[in-house]
């Protein structure tokens, strides 16, 4: 009866009858909305006909295709094609009158005490930044590091590290350049590479023939690249379709070419060198002037002044930044200094100027950001000039890159951590999107555990680590340290083969298999361990389609080995005795082809769930070996996911910290989803700004969900309330002065531990106990180089 | 506190033509704080700068015309106005010479006062109870003028209280509630605090009444006589004459200033100003009057203007915040009185009905005023009354009582009521400044028992008798002290503490406060005087008997400021201070030698208290102990202690920092690359 009274609106609304206002959601007046059929209410077999009819229903509007919009809320799903105009919104459910509170009350008990391995000895260190490339049309950040990986973020969706491209031994990436949505590097191995940002990897590096390479720019027109060569020459480079060629070299210079800058129109280039800038004519190829930059005062004068940034402006004014610490504006005309800022007693390392030039940044090595303005000296004038106007002061080393998005000032250098330190003067709304923020840690886990055995897998970018964690004796009070049994030891150390670095891996849960993957090789290994024991065998004879993964994942029971591959599919083998043996690929059935970056795997080995970052997510029913359904696209990226063991519900953690809970077998978001996208979030929740990076469940409590991030810890109950806005969030003191009884009426979902810090991984082992790995940042800071000396006042 | 500081003379009172007629008219507040306005009754009008007691102005009527009310200065117009004759109004400006030559204009009936109020038009207040703004007035001189009131009433004449509000212009008679068969009021005061009018008068009988009046009265459009209710809220003491005049004005919420009436303790003379704080009835300042005082006083930004002899004298006062703590002096040490007395306060403000209190105690006191009733019958009356009385009452009555007692007992060398005082004081509810003589009669009496009583209760005891108390403690024979009857946990708490000397020298150990250093450099500093011994087992017997200790120790708990002991205390004479300070030195050593013991005791000097005494006992006597061989030791011993002291402290000092490194190294969690370690959620 209600399949055919929607069938019925949407023909009424088809005819022009009906036009209902959907103001209240994004959409404009004009779409028309309809309820789509409750799925509760329906028999089993229609259930499971539902995707079947709206396949048919989609031939009878007559789309192409179901354009899944991205709309924040589930209840809602938006299909439009490009060819028609008429675009439908469905309610996929209603169920707000739905009651809460169904769950029985013995549910709601203490959450208790866990025992807690705390593991410090992942010697994990990011590599340095090298290299900023913003993409103003896709606000797209890509990082380069000093060990030639290459990461894409996502400016509007939290910083969310999309993309990572190892890199390899070696590499030495000096320069970043998009060209539209394409991504050059090039670096002192004198060669220019350009990624495939689909499957995440080097696409092709190709020769410049002209020695290390210090810096790489596109033009803005998307046409050319140029290069700046040890030689001292300034190559250009075609940008084709699928390659790019080798045009021209400008006029070849005496000494190196450190730094290039486009003039926007294309025509002209400056190149900053040692002791000099050059401004060449890109057409013939000559240069213009020469421009001589002073070099310090003092014993420095013996030092060339090597300009390590140079910015060409479209009024014609170039900005250098140099190793005597000025930052200069010249006339591209007369080929004058306009004028000098001393910004610093050491080097003026990178420069970045907006996108509509009226603010340029430069990083020292001395860790600050500076900031210049180009605004008028008298008001409601004309005559505008560059004034410094801000300083930041988030690093304590080199900063090696700057870059000036829309609305904040993005910077990296040695000491490894991403700064977004955001604008407030270009910023409308204060949010959580727009509080400072930075990212130490890759958004990708990097510990794996084989939770049955006990074992960890420790990911560094040459080599895994294979660790048993210890054990304890007695039992102790909350807050106090147990003794130690055993000490963890480290069982394996295994080296990559070949120049490249790790892209991911995984240790089977029984602990038996090692898997890791780097962007040609995949390599499996049987470890077997008696007593104190280990031996390791290689698995020779892979299947061929095995060859390199995005992502790898083995089933609850280590009987098999899910493998991401190239095109979003999913490879499965199984494992024996006998080796590894392919058994089939599950492909989408539609949506696009990026890389794959989480998989979770259900505990009775009936499911599988892949994330890519298009934010698409799978689920394949691994018996028929057949894509099952797509969960409905969120505009953010899926950042943890784990397939409840007792219930398979997929639960989903986004990187704007909304979740999700999707009932795989019913093909849709259960109740406490919807409760908690209808009720909202509480805002500390919300303002976070590290993304989870783990989901588990706790067998003894289906109730419970276990999340968390880098500086906590959570066990969402989902039994108990959600808080609301008003409630206290963090109320761990409060709950614990308060008897059982009051704890009851004050306890809410959110159960957040923040005794922990800088957290990379947490685990639950089957005996209740946890596994948090943690990389305190003062750790990582020791093992930094140190940075450049600086006169503090009585040092 | 309240204070009144030295005064000074604005001026002469000019000759009194009739011994009748007073010689000022009226003060009032010239166009700013710095200005008076002095209206005298020989035709003159003089305008002074009061900081510089100087006139700036005068002006004067013709010979025959007569002023007829105090002039005032009108803010709003910047302009004088004065009445002459009753009926001629005068407005004159600062730079006009000549009053005659100013305006002037005509009512048609007799003027009784102008009253100015800042930031408002004068108001001129007929006799016959009218009041008209002066502007509208001037418009119009001849405009008829109402009778408010009736026939035979005059103003300041009965129990009535006329309330005009302008604004809606209505009028409001109230009755004055008072005691039955009180006269009229001699002096009115009135101030708005906050939405409320609050009105004071005083009576002949020394009774200050105060009554509240809401600005905005709902009882709108009733008629007839609306009755006031008023509290009492001050008592003045009455002295022996029959007294004729006296006025009040209100300081503050607080505070009141009397002039006309006795200073309780100063006798019969009534020429004092005195400022009383009306919370806690107690005396706050007071200041002899020199000459004749008119009973007249006015008070503007913080200065007190008082007519006395011949001259018009300028008092600046100041009002502190009527705290609890300020009312008593220092906060007393031990909390447990203090909030005793601090209850009895609240009881006494809450008191509403004082009817039957006075009804009692004047039933009471009829057989205590003869002569021939016994020291036995008068203290079984006051038991009787004290038992009687409700408790609310007795904050009022206890005072009368006891002062009646002690004025008896002086007058009568034989009369002396111990028992009666005793239960007095008992009650709790008697102060120092409500029975002066009280203490001063035990001294005389050597009465220790009542002494050290009424050192516990009394919270205000004066720094001059705190040290005319001290002296007579330590100008007295040990022996003579023994057979006192004292308070038994105070004598037991000095035994405990000369016991325990005699216990831990047996043990021979030394405990917290000994510091070694010390004694080396002492050795080091007197080297010939090899046979120094440890000062802190130097001279550790009491040096004074264990009654006149229990006594001190009451004197050393007492509130006081330094500043005002500090000139008393060099009353003592050196063998005085050598033996206080030798107890001192005693209580000083004791208590550094024996923190650790926890004597049990209701009442016990705390360490402060003894250091600030020493300090200001050195003070006081710095030069003479300096010089005076017998107390060379004794500095000496004590400035070896101190430094002993201030050494080891110093030592704690240094290793504070140690001592938080550790205390911090334990909160945070260095356990290194692995732990397993126990979390609890909830």
């Amino acid at each position: 009866m209600q399949l055919f009274s929607s069938l019925w609106l949407w023909k009424l609304s088809c005819k022009g009858i009906i036009r209902t206002t959907t103001g209240q959601r994004h959409l404009k007046h004009t779409h028309t909305c309809f309820r789509k059929p409750q799925h509760k209410h329906l028999q089993r077999d229609q259930l499971q006909n539902s995707e079947d009819y709206w396949e048919r229903r989609r031939r009878t509007i007559g789309l192409k295709e179901w354009d899944h919009a991205r709309l924040s809320d589930p209840d809602w799903v938006c299909a439009g094609s490009a060819g028609l105009d008429a675009v439908g919104i469905w309610f996929r459910e209603c169920t707000h009158d739905r009651e809460e509170g169904t769950q029985s009350e013995d549910l709601r008990s203490a959450m208790g005490e866990f025992k807690v391995h705390r593991v410090r000895f992942f010697d994990y260190m990011p590599s340095g930044i090298r290299a900023l490339a913003f993409n103003q049309d896709t606000e797209r950040m890509a990082v380069a590091r000093m060990d030639g990986s290459v990461e894409v973020f996502h400016c509007s969706d939290r910083f969310f590290q999309e993309k990572i491209i190892p890199g390899r031994e070696q590499c030495g990436i000096e320069g970043l350049s998009w060209v539209g949505e394409r991504l050059f590097s090039a670096g002192l191995n004198g060669g220019i590479t350009e990624y495939d940002l689909t499957n995440q990897k080097v696409k092709y590096t190709i020769d410049a023939y002209g020695g290390p390479i210090w810096t790489i720019t596109g033009n803005q027109q998307g046409t050319h690249l140029a290069v700046g060569c040890e030689d001292g020459t300034v190559k250009l480079f075609e940008v084709n379709e699928d390659q790019i060629q080798f045009e021209r070299n400008l006029d070849r210079q005496k000494s190196r070419i450190i730094s290039l800058s486009w003039h926007p129109s294309g025509s002209k280039i400056a190149a900053g060198m040692m002791d000099m800038i050059q401004v060449f004519n890109v057409e013939t190829g000559h240069s213009i002037h020469r421009m001589l930059a002073d070099r310090g005062a003092g014993t420095s004068r013996s030092k060339e002044c090597v300009v390590w940034s140079v910015v060409y402006l479209s009024d014609g004014t170039i900005i250098t930044g140099d190793s005597v610490g000025m930052v200069k504006l010249w006339d591209d005309q007369t080929g004058t200094l306009i004028k000098s800022h001393n910004v610093t007693k050491c080097d003026v390392l990178a420069l970045s100027v907006s996108q509509n030039e009226d603010s340029l940044v430069a990083g020292t090595s001395e860790g600050i950001v500076v900031q210049f303005q180009f605004v008028s000296m008298v008001l409601e004038k004309d005559d505008k000039e560059w004034v410094r106007t801000r300083t930041f002061r988030n690093h304590t080393h080199d900063i090696r890159a700057v870059a000036e998005i829309t609305t904040a000032v993005v910077s990296g250098g040695m000491d490894a951590q991403l700064v977004v330190r955001p604008l407030l003067d270009k910023i409308e709304v204060r949010s959580a999107a727009s509080a400072l923020r930075k990212i130490h840690f890759p958004h990708r886990r990097l510990v794996s555990c084989a939770r049955k055995s006990g074992l960890m897998l420790f990911q560094y970018p040459g080599h895994l680590e294979l660790w048993r964690l210890g054990e304890s004796e007695g039992k102790g009070t909350p807050g106090s340290s147990l003794f130690v049994k055993r000490n963890p030891e480290k069982l394996l150390q295994l080296k990559v083969k070949g120049e490249d670095h790790i892209r991911c891996s995984a240790v089977s849960p029984c602990g038996g298999w090692i898997v890791y993957s780097t962007a040609s090789t995949l390599r499996l290994y049987r470890l077997h361990c008696d007593n104190n024991n280990i031996s390791i065998t290689k698995i020779s004879k892979l299947p061929k389609v095995l060859s390199s993964a995005n992502q790898l994942c083995f089933s609850s029971d280590s009987s098999h080995l899910f493998s991401a591959s190239a095109q979003s599919s999913v490879h499965i083998a199984s494992l024996s005795q006998s080796g590894c043996k392919f058994v089939g690929t599950l492909k989408p059935k539609s949506g696009s082809h990026q890389a794959i970056h989480l998989l979770a795997a259900s505990e009775d080995g009936k499911w599988l769930a892949s994330a890519n970052s298009d934010h698409e997510v799978h689920i394949y029913n691994l018996q028929t070996q057949k894509a099952h359904c797509t969960v409905p696209v969120y505009s953010s990226a899926v950042t943890a996911m784990g397939i409840h063991p007792a219930t398979n519900c997929l639960f989903m953690m986004h990187a704007d910290q909304q979740m999700f809970e999707y009932s795989i077998e019913q093909k849709q978001y259960t109740d406490w989803s919807r409760t908690v996208q209808r009720k909202g979030l509480h805002r500390f929740w919300v303002e976070r700004d590290t993304p989870c990076l783990n989901v588990m469940f706790n067998p003894q409590n289906p109730s419970h969900v276990i999340l968390h991030d880098m500086y906590m810890l959570c066990i969402i109950d989902q039994s108990l309330p959600l808080p609301d806005d008003k409630t206290q969030f963090y109320n761990q003191l409060t709950l614990k002065s308060l008897t059982e009884e009051q704890r009851k009426s004050q306890s809410h979902a959110f159960k957040v531990c923040k005794t922990f810090k800088d957290i990379l991984c947490v685990e639950l082992m089957p005996d209740q106990s946890l596994v948090v790995v943690e990389r305190p940042l003062e750790d990582i800071a020791t093992q930094l180089p140190a940075p450049i000396k600086q006169k503090k006042f009585a040092t | 506190m309240a204070t009144l500081y030295e005064g000074y003379t604005l001026c002469g009172v000019g000759p009194v033509q009739n011994s009748s007629n007073i010689g000022i008219l009226g003060v009032e507040q010239g166009r700013d704080i710095d200005y008076v306005l002095v209206t005298d009754s020989s035709r003159s009008i003089t305008v002074y700068k009061v900081s510089d007691q100087k006139p700036t102005g005068s002006w004067s009527v013709k010979q025959g015309q007569i002023i007829s009310c105090p002039a005032v200065f009108n803010t709003q117009s910047q302009e004088y106005v004065v009445v002459t004759d009753d009926r001629v109004v005068r407005v004159w400006k600062e730079d006009d010479v000549n009053l005659e030559k100013a305006f002037k204009a005509t009512v048609s009936a007799d003027v009784l006062r102008v009253l100015s109020a800042t930031d408002s038009e004068p108001v001129v207040l007929f006799c016959c109870g009218a009041v008209r703004f002066l502007d509208s007035l001037l418009a119009s001189p001849q405009q008829p003028i109402e009778d408010v009131l009736t026939e035979d009433e005059i103003i300041r004449g009965e129990h009535c209280l006329y309330v005009q509000r302008f604004n809606p212009n209505t009028l409001v008679k109230h009755r004055i509630e008072t005691e039955p068969g009180l006269s009229a009021p001699i002096s009115f005061s009135a101030t708005c605090r906050g939405s409320n009018i609050h009105l004071l008068y005083l009576y002949l009988n020394g009774s200050v009444y105060e009554s509240v009046l809401p600005f905005r009265s709902s009882s709108t459009g009733a008629e007839g006589v609306q009755a006031l209710s008023c509290s009492l809220c001050l008592s003045l003491p009455l002295g022996e004459e029959k007294l004729m005049s006296g006025a009040a004005v209100v300081l503050d919420e607080a505070h009141v200033a009397v002039i006309g009436f006795p200073h309780p303790s100063a006798g019969a003379c009534k020429d004092y100003l005195c400022i009383w704080n009306t919370h806690f009835q107690t005396l706050q300042a007071s200041k002899e009057m020199a000459g004749r005082i008119y009973s007249q006083l006015w008070c503007y930004s913080g200065k007190l203007y008082v007519p006395h002899g011949k001259m018009l004298s300028v008092i600046p006062f100041d009002c502190q915040k009527s705290s609890l703590a300020a009312a008593m002096g220092k906060l007393k040490q031990t909390s447990r009185s203090g909030k005793d007395f601090s209850s009895d306060i609240y009881e006494m403000l809450t008191c509403k009905n004082r009817k039957t209190c006075q009804n009692t105690f004047c039933l009471i006191f009829k057989p205590l005023q003869m002569d021939c009733s016994l020291v036995e019958d008068v203290q079984a009356e006051v038991g009787e009354f004290i038992r009687r009385a409700p408790q609310a009452d007795l904050q009022l009555a206890a005072g009368r009582v006891a002062l009646e007692l002690v004025s008896r007992s002086q007058t009568d060398a034989n009369f002396y009521p111990q028992c009666a005082f005793l239960q007095l004081l008992e009650t709790r509810y008697l102060c120092y400044s409500v029975c002066p003589e009280l203490l001063s009669l035990a001294m005389v009496k050597k009465d220790f028992h009542l002494c050290q009583i009424a050192f516990q209760i009394f919270s205000d005891i004066p720094e001059a008798v705190t040290c005319a108390c001290l002296k007579a403690i330590l100008s007295t024979p040990d022996l003579e002290m023994e057979t006192v009857n004292l308070d038994t946990d105070s004598v037991i708490f000095m035994k405990e503490l000369t016991q325990a000397h005699s216990r831990s020298d047996e043990e021979g150990g030394q405990l917290n406060g000994f510091c070694p250093p010390a004694l080396e450099s002492d050795v080091s500093d007197t080297p010939s005087n090899k046979l120094q011994r440890d000062p802190l087992s130097l001279d550790m017997s009491c040096p004074v008997g264990l009654h006149k200790g229990a006594l001190l120790n009451e004197v050393l708990q007492t509130a006081y400021s330094d500043r005002s002991l500090l000139p008393h205390l060099k009353d003592l004479t050196v063998p005085q201070v050598i033996v206080f300070l030798q107890y001192l030195r005693f209580l000083y050593f004791k208590y550094s030698h024996d923190a650790h013991k926890q004597i049990r005791a209701l009442r016990t000097p705390s360490i402060s208290q003894i250091i600030d005494w020493v300090c200001l006992l050195l003070d006081a006597h710095f030069t003479v102990l300096a010089v005076a061989p017998e107390a060379k030791r004794l500095v000496f011993d004590l400035h070896k202690f101190v430094r002993s002291q201030v050494k080891l402290y110093a030592e704690l000092g240094k290793i504070e920092g140690s001592l938080q490194v550790l205390k911090n190294s334990k909160q945070s969690e260095d356990f290194g690359m692995y732990a397993i370690q126990v979390i609890e959620l909830f």
